[in-house]
């Protein structure tokens, strides 16, 4: 037997449905319009990064040995400014000696003498940007990673503080942050237990900005020993420079097929 | 056939609860310690970015590696089939459970973020070989734990065998895993080698037996349970090849290292040059650690004395922990060797120090929070053989052994077994 349809229509069901597409319309819609305006396609370039990282890119740095100045820190200093490194302090009771090999240090200057002939040399040195690194070989998490444009860097959300990744890097270029954090900024979040080193200025690069602290403080220090650049655009300024000006990777034994070129050691 | 009846440990309940007090107390320092630091940050420890992992983890590594070391006495019995290791089988699979969950503990406290251990539970990258030591070492605590009921459980006896194999495969896989934590590391020059993978294995051959052997010799005397002469000679024998087999893979792997013309400043410093380390070295790891403990195993007197058999045993121990010492913190103090040819004048940190040989003095809460960790192997192992049958009523030779059924109105679990 065919049952009938009720008589009748149930107002009360038809508002309740009225509302609820009501509701969610004004709280999906919101989003729908932030999230069209951030398409890429809305942003011209070289501003704010909105799409996902490519690898049509790989960033790099060049470092000209022969006009980095002894005894200049005008890289260092704008790193730590850029980073909040600067805001680091010493916990009460730590000796000077053991902190200087505690706190985080992301560039570093160092001065090499050869054994052979005493010729000195200085440079900076960071985190090498390795298209194989080690570092994202063993971190067993998966939190040291490396960006499809060549940026290595550590997601501070996985990193479970074990320091495999400082014991496998080369170049002694990262740091464990060993004391309670107590100021830092927006653009560079840091936390006690975890690791951390340069990333090429990683929220400068997703702002579209042309270089890194440390590039634009040695250019205007007067010496430009450091060019930054894309390794990959045969027309920017470090693959010109690294096609005419002989260079190599430290440790190249390693094959690591740094994103960091030296010239002149 | 031989009958072997095992009995929970029966010491006076005042002596088992001093002991327990004891372990307990250390292990509450090992867990301050912990707190200290979770609080603090690393700071208070003498680690620094030069030497990132320091006496934590020696501690560490010396359990796991003492932990797939004494299942190698089960594995004895049940795999190559020695029957007189057989009643041995279930105290050293507790002892090796015990002693991993003592080291790991000690890993997880000394994280930087040990609250996130649940990231490195659900996060894996297997191209790490920490991520496959994570699944090697819990794999280990629940093969051994099925290990320990095919031999006390009759419906498990049938995967006794089995069982034994698969664990006797898998404590290979682990400290080869264990020894491959350092030897991928191409960064550092000391590591860098696949030889430390056997060497590791070697190692925890015998610092497992040394700790089984205090155990065994220690649970008995307090309990008055005898141990044959012979048993003994045997297991002290195969302490003296297992040492003699480190001290093998010591010389091996200094001289290959010395092959390499770029590591000769390396092995010069550890040896000769290296202050304290090259003194841990020689005194510590070969003297006191190697030379001295099988001068005791092997002389024909000493050898047979069960206080110097201890004493070789805990002397093993100790050249465990020198040579853990060595390999581990040593390699890091060295500096990496970025710039061949050249000397580094200024590290632009703090000359002298990244410049060079690094610093490390190790600080009473690293220390603390190592000892904790053996403490709540030795709780573990202590609770285990209080309240469950691990250990048999009577080690002793065949010939002298006392009539079986004198536990008859004790509770007591009885394994039939052919002499091997």
């Amino acid at each position: 037997m065919m049952k009938h349809p009720p008589e009748g229509i149930d107002q009360g069901r038809r508002a309740l449905l009225g509302v609820a597409v009501g509701v969610t319309t004004a709280v999906v819609a919101p989003g729908l319009v932030l999230h069209a305006a951030a398409l890429p396609s809305a942003a011209p370039p070289g501003a704010q990064r909105s799409g996902p990282v490519t690898d049509r890119v790989r960033w790099g740095l060049l470092i000209d040995t022969s006009k980095c100045a002894e005894g200049c820190r005008a890289c260092v200093d704008a790193c730590d400014r850029e980073n909040g490194l600067d805001l680091q302090t010493r916990p009460a009771g730590q000796s000077g000696r053991a902190w200087a090999d505690q706190k985080a240090v992301w560039i570093r200057k160092v001065k090499l003498a050869d054994d052979l002939t005493g010729r000195v040399t200085n440079l900076p040195m960071m985190c090498q940007h390795c298209e194989h690194p080690p570092c994202v070989d063993v971190c067993p998490t998966g939190a040291s990673f490396k960006r499809a444009d060549g940026i290595v860097l550590v997601d501070r959300h996985t990193c479970i503080g074990c320091r495999y990744c400082m014991m496998a890097c080369p170049y002694q270029a990262r740091s464990f942050i060993h004391e309670v954090t107590h100021d830092q900024l927006t653009r560079v979040p840091r936390g006690k237990g975890c690791v951390e080193s340069c990333n090429l200025c990683v929220s400068r690069r997703d702002q579209g900005a042309p270089s890194t602290a440390c590039a634009d403080a040695c250019a205007d220090a007067g010496h430009h020993a450091i060019v930054f650049g894309d390794l990959k655009d045969p027309r920017s300024a470090i693959s010109q420079a690294l096609t005419g000006l002989p260079n190599r990777q430290l440790r190249e034994d390693l094959e690591l097929n740094t994103g960091v070129r030296y010239a002149g050691v | 056939m031989k009958r072997i009846v095992y009995r929970e440990w029966r010491i006076p309940p005042a002596r088992y609860w001093g002991i327990l007090g004891i372990l307990a107390a250390v292990v509450g320092l090992g867990g301050l310690a912990a707190l200290y630091l979770e609080h603090e940050g690393h700071w208070v420890t003498g680690m620094s970015n030069s030497v990132v992992w320091g006496v934590p983890h020696v501690f560490a590594v010396f359990l796991i590696l003492a932990a797939s070391g004494a299942i190698n006495v089960a594995s004895v019995g049940t795999v190559f089939n020695k029957g007189a290791y057989l009643p041995l089988g279930r105290l050293s699979g507790l002892l090796a459970v015990a002693l991993l969950i003592g080291g790991l503990l000690i890993l997880v406290l000394d994280l930087g973020r040990p609250d996130r251990l649940l990231v490195a539970m659900t996060h894996y990258n297997f191209r790490s070989i920490f991520a496959w030591n994570i699944y090697l070492y819990t794999g280990f605590v629940v093969l051994v734990i099925a290990y320990l009921w095919s031999m006390a459980d009759r419906m498990g006896a049938p995967f006794k065998q089995s069982i034994g194999v698969l664990a006797f495969v898998w404590r290979l896989a682990l400290t080869t895993a264990t020894g491959s934590i350092f030897g991928f590391l191409v960064a550092r020059q000391a590591f860098d080698t696949a030889f430390l993978a056997p060497m590791f294995v070697i190692m925890s051959l015998a610092y497992g037996l040394a700790i089984f052997l205090l155990v065994l010799i220690f649970s008995c005397a307090q309990d008055a349970r005898p141990i044959g002469d012979l048993l003994l000679q045997r297991l002290k024998n195969l302490l003296g090849v297992f040492v003699a087999a480190v001290l093998y893979f010591t010389l091996v792997y200094y001289l290959t290292k010395l092959y390499g013309a770029k590591n000769y400043d390396l092995v010069g410093w550890v040896l000769l040059r290296g202050g304290i380390y090259s003194f841990t070295a020689w005194v510590g790891w070969v003297l006191l650690g190697t030379l001295v403990p099988l001068g005791i195993i092997w002389h024909p007197v000493l050898g047979r004395d069960r206080r110097w058999i201890v004493a070789a045993c805990a002397l093993v121990i100790l050249g465990g922990f020198a040579a853990l010492y060595v390999i581990l913190i040593g390699s890091q103090v060295y500096p990496l060797q970025i710039f061949p040819g050249h000397t580094v004048v200024a590290s632009g940190v703090v000359d002298g120090l990244r410049a060079g040989v690094a610093h490390y003095h190790p600080s009473v809460p690293e220390v603390l929070l190592g000892l904790g960790g053996v403490a709540v192997a030795l709780v573990i192992t202590a609770v285990g053989v209080r309240v469950l049958q691990f250990l048999p009523e009577s080690l002793a030779d065949p010939e002298a052994s006392a009539p079986v059924g004198s536990g008859a109105l004790r509770r007591f679990s009885i394994d039939e077994i052919s002499p091997g």
